[in-house]
Protein backbone atom coordinates (compact mmCIF):
# COMPACT_ATOMS: atom_id res chain seq x y z
CA UNK A 1 0.00 0.00 0.00
CA UNK A 2 1.28 3.86 -0.64
CA UNK A 3 1.55 6.45 1.38
CA UNK A 4 -0.98 9.29 1.46
CA UNK A 5 0.08 12.47 0.93
CA UNK A 6 -1.34 15.73 1.05
CA UNK A 7 -4.36 13.90 -0.39
CA UNK A 8 -2.05 12.17 -3.32
CA UNK A 9 -0.64 8.78 -3.38
CA UNK A 10 2.76 8.07 -3.16
CA UNK A 11 4.94 4.70 -3.14
CA UNK A 12 7.46 3.38 -0.41
CA UNK A 13 10.79 3.97 -0.26
CA UNK A 14 12.81 0.15 -1.29
CA UNK A 15 14.86 1.39 1.82
CA UNK A 16 13.43 0.66 5.19
CA UNK A 17 16.11 3.35 6.74
CA UNK A 18 13.99 5.72 4.96
CA UNK A 19 12.98 8.47 7.45
CA UNK A 20 9.58 9.84 6.62
CA UNK A 21 11.24 13.22 6.70
CA UNK A 22 13.84 12.15 4.47
CA UNK A 23 11.43 10.66 1.70
CA UNK A 24 9.30 13.89 1.94
CA UNK A 25 12.24 16.05 1.25
CA UNK A 26 14.49 14.56 -0.53
CA UNK A 27 12.45 11.91 -2.95
CA UNK A 28 8.92 13.89 -3.51
CA UNK A 29 10.13 17.68 -2.99
CA UNK A 30 8.16 18.77 -0.22
CA UNK A 31 10.77 20.63 0.86
CA UNK A 32 8.50 22.98 3.71
CA UNK A 33 9.11 20.18 6.30
CA UNK A 34 12.33 20.88 7.84
CA UNK A 35 14.99 18.88 9.28
CA UNK A 36 16.46 20.66 12.44
CA UNK A 37 18.43 18.13 14.75
CA UNK A 38 17.23 14.85 12.58
CA UNK A 39 17.00 12.73 16.97
CA UNK A 40 13.95 14.17 17.96
CA UNK A 41 14.61 16.94 20.17
CA UNK A 42 13.37 20.03 18.30
CA UNK A 43 10.15 19.49 16.90
CA UNK A 44 11.20 21.25 13.41
CA UNK A 45 10.17 17.97 11.25
CA UNK A 46 6.29 17.74 13.16
CA UNK A 47 3.95 16.44 10.20
CA UNK A 48 0.17 15.25 10.91
CA UNK A 49 0.05 11.55 10.59
CA UNK A 50 -3.43 10.34 10.49
CA UNK A 51 -4.17 13.94 12.19
CA UNK A 52 -1.92 13.42 14.75
CA UNK A 53 1.10 15.49 15.25
CA UNK A 54 4.29 13.35 15.17
CA UNK A 55 8.66 13.67 14.31
CA UNK A 56 8.90 12.30 10.82
CA UNK A 57 12.41 12.52 11.37
CA UNK A 58 11.84 9.49 13.90
CA UNK A 59 9.50 8.04 11.67
CA UNK A 60 10.41 5.59 9.69
CA UNK A 61 8.79 5.84 5.75
CA UNK A 62 7.72 2.33 5.92
CA UNK A 63 5.81 2.58 9.15
CA UNK A 64 2.99 5.10 7.13
CA UNK A 65 2.27 2.45 5.05
CA UNK A 66 -1.09 2.87 4.01
CA UNK A 67 -1.86 6.14 6.93
CA UNK A 68 -2.50 9.83 5.70
CA UNK A 69 0.04 12.36 6.26
CA UNK A 70 -0.55 16.16 5.98
CA UNK A 71 2.59 18.86 5.55
CA UNK A 72 2.85 22.50 5.81
CA UNK A 73 2.15 22.25 2.33
CA UNK A 74 -1.45 21.03 2.83
CA UNK A 75 -2.73 22.75 4.99
CA UNK A 76 -4.82 25.22 2.68
CA UNK A 77 -8.16 24.70 1.91
CA UNK A 78 -9.16 25.23 -1.98
CA UNK A 79 -9.07 28.67 -3.23
CA UNK A 80 -7.01 29.79 0.11
CA UNK A 81 -3.10 30.83 -0.18
CA UNK A 82 -2.53 31.00 3.37
CA UNK A 83 -4.36 28.86 6.17
CA UNK A 84 -5.54 31.27 9.14
CA UNK A 85 -2.56 29.95 11.46
CA UNK A 86 -0.49 31.31 8.76
CA UNK A 87 -1.48 34.58 8.66
CA UNK A 88 -1.86 34.88 12.85
CA UNK A 89 2.35 34.01 12.58
CA UNK A 90 2.52 36.73 10.06
CA UNK A 91 0.84 39.29 12.01
CA UNK A 92 1.89 38.28 15.39
CA UNK A 93 5.75 38.17 14.31
CA UNK A 94 5.74 34.65 15.24
CA UNK A 95 9.02 33.95 13.11
CA UNK A 96 11.67 35.57 12.25
CA UNK A 97 14.43 33.34 10.36
CA UNK A 98 10.87 30.79 9.81
CA UNK A 99 13.07 27.50 9.77
CA UNK A 100 11.01 26.62 13.04
CA UNK A 101 7.73 27.66 11.30
CA UNK A 102 5.89 24.73 9.92
CA UNK A 103 6.79 22.23 12.31
CA UNK A 104 5.28 24.91 14.95
CA UNK A 105 2.02 25.70 12.62
CA UNK A 106 1.56 21.69 12.37
CA UNK A 107 1.84 20.94 15.77
CA UNK A 108 -0.55 24.01 16.93
CA UNK A 109 -3.01 23.11 14.54
CA UNK A 110 -2.97 19.51 16.05
CA UNK A 111 -2.85 20.81 19.83
CA UNK A 112 -5.81 22.74 19.33
CA UNK A 113 -7.38 19.57 18.16
CA UNK A 114 -6.26 17.80 21.34
CA UNK A 115 -7.47 20.76 23.62
CA UNK A 116 -11.08 20.52 21.55
CA UNK A 117 -11.03 16.88 22.69
CA UNK A 118 -10.51 17.90 26.20
CA UNK A 119 -6.84 16.32 26.84
CA UNK A 120 -4.86 17.14 29.77
CA UNK A 121 -1.38 18.49 29.73
CA UNK A 122 1.12 18.84 32.52
CA UNK A 123 -0.37 21.90 33.42
CA UNK A 124 -3.70 21.17 33.49
CA UNK A 125 -5.02 21.53 37.24
CA UNK A 126 -8.44 19.11 37.60
CA UNK A 127 -7.47 15.73 35.61
CA UNK A 128 -10.34 14.73 35.88
CA UNK A 129 -12.43 17.90 33.96
CA UNK A 130 -9.83 18.07 31.58
CA UNK A 131 -7.73 22.03 29.98
CA UNK A 132 -9.70 25.39 31.65
CA UNK A 133 -9.47 26.60 27.82
CA UNK A 134 -6.39 27.50 26.03
CA UNK A 135 -4.84 29.52 28.86
CA UNK A 136 -1.21 30.53 28.00
CA UNK A 137 0.08 28.61 30.64
CA UNK A 138 -1.66 25.52 28.85
CA UNK A 139 -0.53 26.42 25.42
CA UNK A 140 3.11 27.32 26.10
CA UNK A 141 3.15 23.56 27.89
CA UNK A 142 1.38 21.80 24.57
CA UNK A 143 4.04 23.72 22.02
CA UNK A 144 7.33 22.59 24.32
CA UNK A 145 8.12 20.54 21.36
CA UNK A 146 8.59 22.73 19.42
CA UNK A 147 12.11 24.94 19.90
CA UNK A 148 12.80 28.38 18.06
CA UNK A 149 16.37 29.31 18.19
CA UNK A 150 15.38 32.96 17.20
CA UNK A 151 13.21 33.22 20.38
CA UNK A 152 9.78 33.85 18.35
CA UNK A 153 8.60 32.19 21.17
CA UNK A 154 5.83 35.05 22.32
CA UNK A 155 4.96 35.63 18.85
CA UNK A 156 3.93 31.92 18.09
CA UNK A 157 1.83 31.90 21.58
CA UNK A 158 0.12 35.19 20.59
CA UNK A 159 -0.64 33.52 16.92
CA UNK A 160 -2.09 30.61 18.58
CA UNK A 161 -3.80 32.03 21.12
CA UNK A 162 -5.86 34.77 18.31
CA UNK A 163 -6.80 31.19 16.75
CA UNK A 164 -8.01 29.47 19.36
CA UNK A 165 -10.17 32.83 20.43
CA UNK A 166 -11.36 33.03 16.98
CA UNK A 167 -12.38 29.52 17.26
CA UNK A 168 -14.33 29.78 20.74
CA UNK A 169 -15.65 33.24 19.45
CA UNK B 1 22.59 3.04 9.94
CA UNK B 2 23.40 0.08 8.65
CA UNK B 3 21.13 -2.25 6.57
CA UNK B 4 18.24 -3.84 8.18
CA UNK B 5 14.96 -5.89 6.60
CA UNK B 6 11.91 -4.69 7.39
CA UNK B 7 8.51 -6.43 8.35
CA UNK B 8 5.13 -5.22 10.09
CA UNK B 9 3.80 -7.74 12.12
CA UNK B 10 -0.13 -8.14 11.59
CA UNK B 11 -0.59 -10.18 15.07
CA UNK B 12 1.17 -11.19 18.32
CA UNK B 13 2.44 -15.01 16.37
CA UNK B 14 2.79 -13.42 13.15
CA UNK B 15 5.28 -11.26 15.26
CA UNK B 16 7.07 -14.10 17.34
CA UNK B 17 7.87 -15.86 14.27
CA UNK B 18 9.42 -13.34 12.57
CA UNK B 19 11.05 -12.18 16.08
CA UNK B 20 12.89 -15.51 16.10
CA UNK B 21 16.37 -15.66 15.39
CA UNK B 22 19.17 -13.43 15.89
CA UNK B 23 19.92 -9.59 15.91
CA UNK B 24 15.95 -9.06 15.22
CA UNK B 25 14.31 -6.04 17.17
CA UNK B 26 10.53 -4.85 17.46
CA UNK B 27 10.00 -2.31 16.69
CA UNK B 28 6.77 0.32 18.35
CA UNK B 29 7.04 4.09 17.94
CA UNK B 30 10.50 4.13 16.80
CA UNK B 31 11.33 7.55 18.93
CA UNK B 32 14.15 5.62 21.09
CA UNK B 33 15.40 2.93 18.43
CA UNK B 34 15.35 4.48 15.29
CA UNK B 35 17.84 7.04 17.08
CA UNK B 36 19.71 4.73 18.79
CA UNK B 37 20.56 2.95 15.01
CA UNK B 38 20.75 5.96 13.69
CA UNK B 39 23.62 6.90 16.17
CA UNK B 40 25.23 3.70 15.27
CA UNK B 41 24.42 2.67 19.05
CA UNK B 42 22.79 0.01 18.10
CA UNK B 43 22.33 -2.34 14.97
CA UNK B 44 20.16 -5.21 13.90
CA UNK B 45 19.66 -7.36 11.18
CA UNK B 46 16.01 -7.34 10.92
CA UNK B 47 13.04 -4.86 12.47
CA UNK B 48 9.87 -6.21 13.75
CA UNK B 49 7.11 -3.60 13.52
CA UNK B 50 4.77 -4.38 16.18
CA UNK B 51 2.93 -0.89 16.53
CA UNK B 52 -0.07 -1.94 14.78
CA UNK B 53 -0.60 -5.13 17.48
CA UNK B 54 -3.05 -4.75 20.58
CA UNK B 55 -3.60 -0.72 20.73
CA UNK B 56 -6.91 -1.31 23.36
CA UNK B 57 -7.28 -0.32 26.75
CA UNK B 58 -9.67 -2.64 28.47
CA UNK B 59 -11.19 -3.24 32.28
CA UNK B 60 -11.15 -6.91 32.74
CA UNK B 61 -13.77 -8.89 35.41
CA UNK B 62 -11.69 -8.09 38.27
CA UNK B 63 -11.27 -4.42 37.92
CA UNK B 64 -7.93 -4.39 36.59
CA UNK B 65 -6.69 -2.53 33.30
CA UNK B 66 -5.28 -4.59 30.81
CA UNK B 67 -3.21 -1.70 28.50
CA UNK B 68 -1.81 -3.30 25.31
CA UNK B 69 1.97 -2.84 24.49
CA UNK B 70 1.04 -0.75 21.10
CA UNK B 71 -0.99 1.79 23.11
CA UNK B 72 0.32 5.19 22.61
CA UNK B 73 1.65 7.38 25.60
CA UNK B 74 -1.05 9.87 24.59
CA UNK B 75 -4.14 7.44 24.69
CA UNK B 76 -3.25 6.23 27.55
CA UNK B 77 -2.65 9.68 29.68
CA UNK B 78 -5.87 10.90 28.38
CA UNK B 79 -7.82 7.62 28.92
CA UNK B 80 -10.72 8.31 31.35
CA UNK B 81 -10.15 5.68 34.06
CA UNK B 82 -6.43 6.30 33.92
CA UNK B 83 -6.87 10.30 34.86
CA UNK B 84 -9.86 8.75 37.74
CA UNK B 85 -8.19 5.99 39.33
CA UNK B 86 -4.75 6.41 38.51
CA UNK B 87 -3.88 10.17 38.35
CA UNK B 88 -0.19 9.80 38.78
CA UNK B 89 0.17 7.36 35.38
CA UNK B 90 -1.58 10.38 33.85
CA UNK B 91 0.58 12.54 35.49
CA UNK B 92 4.15 10.49 34.55
CA UNK B 93 3.09 10.24 31.45
CA UNK B 94 1.88 13.82 30.36
CA UNK B 95 5.76 15.20 32.41
CA UNK B 96 7.48 12.79 29.56
CA UNK B 97 9.10 13.96 26.00
CA UNK B 98 6.61 16.08 23.94
CA UNK B 99 3.02 15.86 22.92
CA UNK B 100 5.17 15.03 19.20
CA UNK B 101 6.73 11.83 20.90
CA UNK B 102 3.71 10.70 23.02
CA UNK B 103 1.76 10.23 20.01
CA UNK B 104 4.42 8.19 18.92
CA UNK B 105 5.79 6.35 21.66
CA UNK B 106 4.00 2.82 23.08
CA UNK B 107 3.99 1.53 26.02
CA UNK B 108 6.16 -1.56 25.27
CA UNK B 109 8.44 0.99 23.81
CA UNK B 110 8.46 2.60 26.89
CA UNK B 111 9.25 0.20 29.02
CA UNK B 112 12.09 -1.24 26.82
CA UNK B 113 14.11 2.59 26.38
CA UNK B 114 17.12 2.41 27.18
CA UNK B 115 19.37 4.49 29.15
CA UNK B 116 20.02 8.67 28.30
CA UNK B 117 23.51 8.66 29.71
CA UNK B 118 25.27 10.97 26.96
CA UNK B 119 28.31 8.59 27.07
CA UNK B 120 25.82 5.77 26.51
CA UNK B 121 24.91 7.57 22.77
CA UNK B 122 28.50 8.93 22.30
CA UNK B 123 29.85 5.77 20.01
CA UNK B 124 32.51 7.22 18.61
CA UNK B 125 34.51 9.14 21.35
CA UNK B 126 33.23 7.54 24.58
CA UNK B 127 33.48 4.10 26.44
CA UNK B 128 30.67 2.55 27.64
CA UNK B 129 30.48 -1.06 29.15
CA UNK B 130 26.42 -0.82 28.72
CA UNK B 131 27.22 0.06 24.55
CA UNK B 132 30.63 -2.12 24.41
CA UNK B 133 30.95 -4.38 27.45
CA UNK B 134 34.61 -4.21 28.98
CA UNK B 135 35.38 -0.73 27.24
CA UNK B 136 34.93 0.97 30.38
CA UNK B 137 32.75 3.63 31.72
CA UNK B 138 33.28 7.23 31.20
CA UNK B 139 30.45 8.79 32.98
CA UNK B 140 32.40 7.55 35.86
CA UNK B 141 34.50 10.35 36.74
CA UNK B 142 33.12 12.47 33.74
CA UNK B 143 29.77 14.53 33.75
CA UNK B 144 27.61 12.68 35.88
CA UNK B 145 24.57 15.05 37.14
CA UNK B 146 22.05 12.86 35.51
CA UNK B 147 23.60 9.57 36.98
CA UNK B 148 22.51 6.92 39.64
CA UNK B 149 22.38 7.57 43.43
CA UNK B 150 21.29 3.78 44.05
CA UNK B 151 22.01 0.32 42.92
CA UNK B 152 24.85 1.52 40.66
CA UNK B 153 28.08 -0.75 40.11
CA UNK B 154 31.72 -0.20 39.07
CA UNK B 155 30.80 -0.53 35.60
CA UNK B 156 27.56 1.43 34.76
CA UNK B 157 26.09 4.31 36.77
CA UNK B 158 23.22 4.98 33.59
CA UNK B 159 19.59 5.38 34.78
CA UNK B 160 16.55 4.56 33.50
CA UNK B 161 14.79 7.57 31.47
CA UNK B 162 11.17 6.11 31.57
CA UNK B 163 8.87 8.56 34.03
CA UNK B 164 6.10 6.07 33.29
CA UNK B 165 7.50 3.22 34.87
CA UNK B 166 8.45 4.82 37.87
CA UNK B 167 4.59 5.29 38.11
CA UNK B 168 3.72 1.62 36.71
CA UNK B 169 6.32 0.16 39.77
CA UNK B 170 4.12 2.31 42.51
CA UNK B 171 1.42 1.01 41.13
CA UNK B 172 2.25 -2.79 40.95
CA UNK B 173 2.10 -3.04 37.14
CA UNK B 174 2.33 -6.70 35.95
CA UNK B 175 3.98 -6.93 32.14
CA UNK B 176 2.87 -9.73 30.44
CA UNK B 177 4.71 -11.53 28.04
CA UNK B 178 4.84 -13.91 25.44
CA UNK B 179 7.70 -15.11 23.09
CA UNK B 180 8.90 -18.80 21.77
CA UNK B 181 8.51 -20.47 25.46
CA UNK B 182 4.83 -19.24 25.73
CA UNK B 183 3.17 -16.56 27.82
CA UNK B 184 4.50 -15.51 31.14
CA UNK B 185 3.45 -12.49 33.72
CA UNK B 186 5.41 -10.60 36.04
CA UNK B 187 5.74 -7.85 38.37
CA UNK B 188 7.39 -4.76 36.37
CA UNK B 189 9.84 -4.25 39.09
CA UNK B 190 11.56 -7.39 38.72
CA UNK B 191 11.69 -6.54 35.26
CA UNK B 192 14.47 -4.21 34.67
CA UNK B 193 17.96 -5.15 36.33
CA UNK B 194 20.65 -3.19 37.90
CA UNK B 195 23.93 -3.09 36.20
CA UNK B 196 26.18 -5.10 38.06
CA UNK B 197 29.42 -6.19 36.11
CA UNK B 198 26.79 -6.47 32.85
CA UNK B 199 25.54 -3.50 32.15
CA UNK B 200 24.51 -4.71 28.88
CA UNK B 201 21.78 -7.40 30.72
CA UNK B 202 19.55 -4.20 31.17
CA UNK B 203 15.88 -6.41 31.27
CA UNK B 204 14.77 -10.18 32.35
CA UNK B 205 13.31 -10.40 28.89
CA UNK B 206 14.83 -13.47 27.08
CA UNK B 207 15.51 -13.78 22.91
CA UNK B 208 12.48 -13.57 20.62
CA UNK B 209 9.83 -12.64 23.54
CA UNK B 210 8.13 -9.63 23.35
CA UNK B 211 6.24 -7.11 25.99
CA UNK B 212 1.92 -8.21 24.61
CA UNK B 213 0.53 -5.69 27.76
CA UNK B 214 0.57 -4.13 30.97
CA UNK B 215 -1.58 -4.80 33.20
CA UNK B 216 -2.77 -2.60 36.32
CA UNK B 217 -3.83 -4.14 39.37
CA UNK B 218 -7.43 -2.78 40.56
CA UNK B 219 -7.50 0.76 41.80
CA UNK B 220 -7.19 1.40 45.43
CA UNK B 221 -7.47 4.38 47.84
CA UNK B 222 -4.04 4.65 47.09
CA UNK B 223 -3.75 4.30 43.72
CA UNK B 224 -6.03 6.99 43.10
CA UNK B 225 -4.86 9.54 45.93
CA UNK B 226 -1.41 9.73 44.13
CA UNK B 227 0.79 12.42 41.99
CA UNK B 228 3.79 12.35 40.28
CA UNK B 229 6.63 14.92 40.54
CA UNK B 230 9.40 15.08 38.36
CA UNK B 231 12.12 17.97 38.87
CA UNK B 232 14.02 18.49 36.09
CA UNK B 233 16.59 21.41 34.56
CA UNK B 234 13.93 23.19 32.32
CA UNK B 235 10.02 23.13 33.08
CA UNK B 236 8.90 20.60 30.02
CA UNK B 237 10.72 18.79 27.74
CA UNK B 238 13.17 17.35 29.43
CA UNK B 239 14.25 14.03 31.37
CA UNK B 240 14.03 13.69 35.20
CA UNK B 241 16.96 14.77 37.66
CA UNK B 242 14.78 12.80 40.06
CA UNK B 243 10.71 12.11 40.15
CA UNK B 244 8.62 10.92 42.48
CA UNK B 245 5.48 8.68 41.91
CA UNK B 246 3.66 8.82 45.54
CA UNK B 247 0.24 7.33 46.62
CA UNK B 248 -1.48 7.66 49.96
CA UNK B 249 -4.14 6.21 51.91
CA UNK B 250 -4.85 7.79 55.76
CA UNK B 251 -7.13 6.76 58.19
CA UNK B 252 -7.83 8.09 61.80
CA UNK B 253 -4.30 10.04 60.99
CA UNK B 254 -1.93 6.91 60.22
CA UNK B 255 -0.80 5.92 57.06
CA UNK B 256 -3.05 2.61 55.97
CA UNK B 257 -1.46 2.70 52.45
CA UNK B 258 1.56 4.19 50.96
CA UNK B 259 3.16 3.81 47.38
CA UNK B 260 6.48 5.39 46.91
CA UNK B 261 8.37 4.89 43.57
CA UNK B 262 11.73 6.91 42.83
CA UNK B 263 13.29 8.15 39.02
CA UNK B 264 16.23 9.62 37.90
CA UNK B 265 18.13 7.88 40.42
CA UNK B 266 19.02 4.24 39.59
CA UNK B 267 19.01 2.02 36.37
CA UNK B 268 15.53 0.94 37.11
CA UNK B 269 12.57 2.08 38.36
CA UNK B 270 13.27 2.48 42.14
CA UNK B 271 10.59 1.02 44.69
CA UNK B 272 11.29 2.53 47.63
CA UNK B 273 10.13 -0.42 49.76
CA UNK B 274 11.97 0.60 52.97
CA UNK B 275 10.29 4.31 53.05
CA UNK B 276 7.01 2.25 52.54
CA UNK B 277 7.61 -0.01 55.10
CA UNK B 278 8.63 2.79 57.74
CA UNK B 279 5.55 4.47 57.31
CA UNK B 280 3.02 1.85 57.09
CA UNK B 281 0.93 2.24 61.01
CA UNK B 282 3.24 5.51 61.36
CA UNK B 283 1.23 8.71 61.97
CA UNK B 284 1.32 10.85 58.70
CA UNK B 285 3.38 13.82 59.60
CA UNK B 286 6.09 15.44 57.17
CA UNK B 287 8.64 14.49 59.98
CA UNK B 288 7.79 10.99 59.10
CA UNK B 289 7.49 11.60 55.69
CA UNK B 290 11.19 12.96 55.72
CA UNK B 291 12.42 10.34 57.88
CA UNK B 292 11.16 7.59 55.83
CA UNK B 293 12.64 9.15 52.70
CA UNK B 294 16.01 9.69 54.69
CA UNK B 295 16.02 5.19 55.33
CA UNK B 296 15.39 5.06 51.63
CA UNK B 297 18.15 7.29 50.80
CA UNK B 298 21.05 6.01 53.42
CA UNK B 299 22.72 3.44 51.17
CA UNK B 300 23.12 6.01 48.38
CA UNK B 301 26.36 6.15 47.01
CA UNK B 302 26.51 10.06 45.19
CA UNK B 303 29.23 11.28 42.63
CA UNK B 304 30.77 14.19 42.09
CA UNK B 305 28.10 15.68 40.36
CA UNK B 306 24.75 14.60 41.89
CA UNK B 307 24.86 14.36 45.35
CA UNK B 308 22.42 16.97 45.37
CA UNK B 309 20.16 14.67 44.16
CA UNK B 310 20.08 12.73 47.75
CA UNK B 311 18.34 15.69 49.37
CA UNK B 312 16.42 16.48 46.40
CA UNK B 313 14.56 13.02 46.51
CA UNK B 314 14.16 13.29 50.32
CA UNK B 315 12.61 16.79 50.21
CA UNK B 316 10.24 15.69 47.33
CA UNK B 317 8.92 12.45 48.69
CA UNK B 318 7.89 14.27 51.98
CA UNK B 319 6.02 16.96 49.47
CA UNK B 320 4.19 14.62 47.68
CA UNK B 321 2.94 12.47 50.64
CA UNK B 322 2.62 15.77 52.56
CA UNK B 323 0.43 16.82 49.29
CA UNK B 324 -1.43 13.67 49.54
CA UNK B 325 -2.11 13.80 52.93
CA UNK B 326 -3.65 16.89 52.72
CA UNK B 327 -5.68 18.00 56.07
CA UNK B 328 -5.07 14.69 57.15
CA UNK B 329 -1.26 15.73 57.91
Amino acid sequence: MPISINGADYPLPDDPRVSLLDLLREREGLTGTKLGCNQGACGACTVLLDGERVLSCLTLAVQAEGREVVTIEGLTGDGEELHPLQQAFIDHDGFQCGYCTPGQICSAIAMAQELRRGDPSHVTADLASGPNGPTREEIRERMSGNLCRCGAHNGIVEAIEVLLAGEAA
Amino acid sequence: MTPFAYRSAANCAEALSLGTGGDVRFLGGGTNLVDLLRQNVESAAQLVDVSRLSGSIDETDNGSLLIGASVTNSALAAHPLVRSRYPMLSRALLAGASAQIRNMATVGGNVMQRTRCVYFYDADGARCNKRQPGSGCDAIGGFNRYHAILGASQDCIATHPSDMCVALVALDALVHLDGPDGQRTMPLAGFHQLPGTHPEIETVLQPGELITAIELPPATTATTNSEYRKVRDRSSYAFALIAVAGGLEVVDGKVADVRIALGGVAAKPWRAERAEAALRGSPATRANFMAAAAEELAPAQPLDGNAFKIGLVQRTIAAVLTSLAGDQA
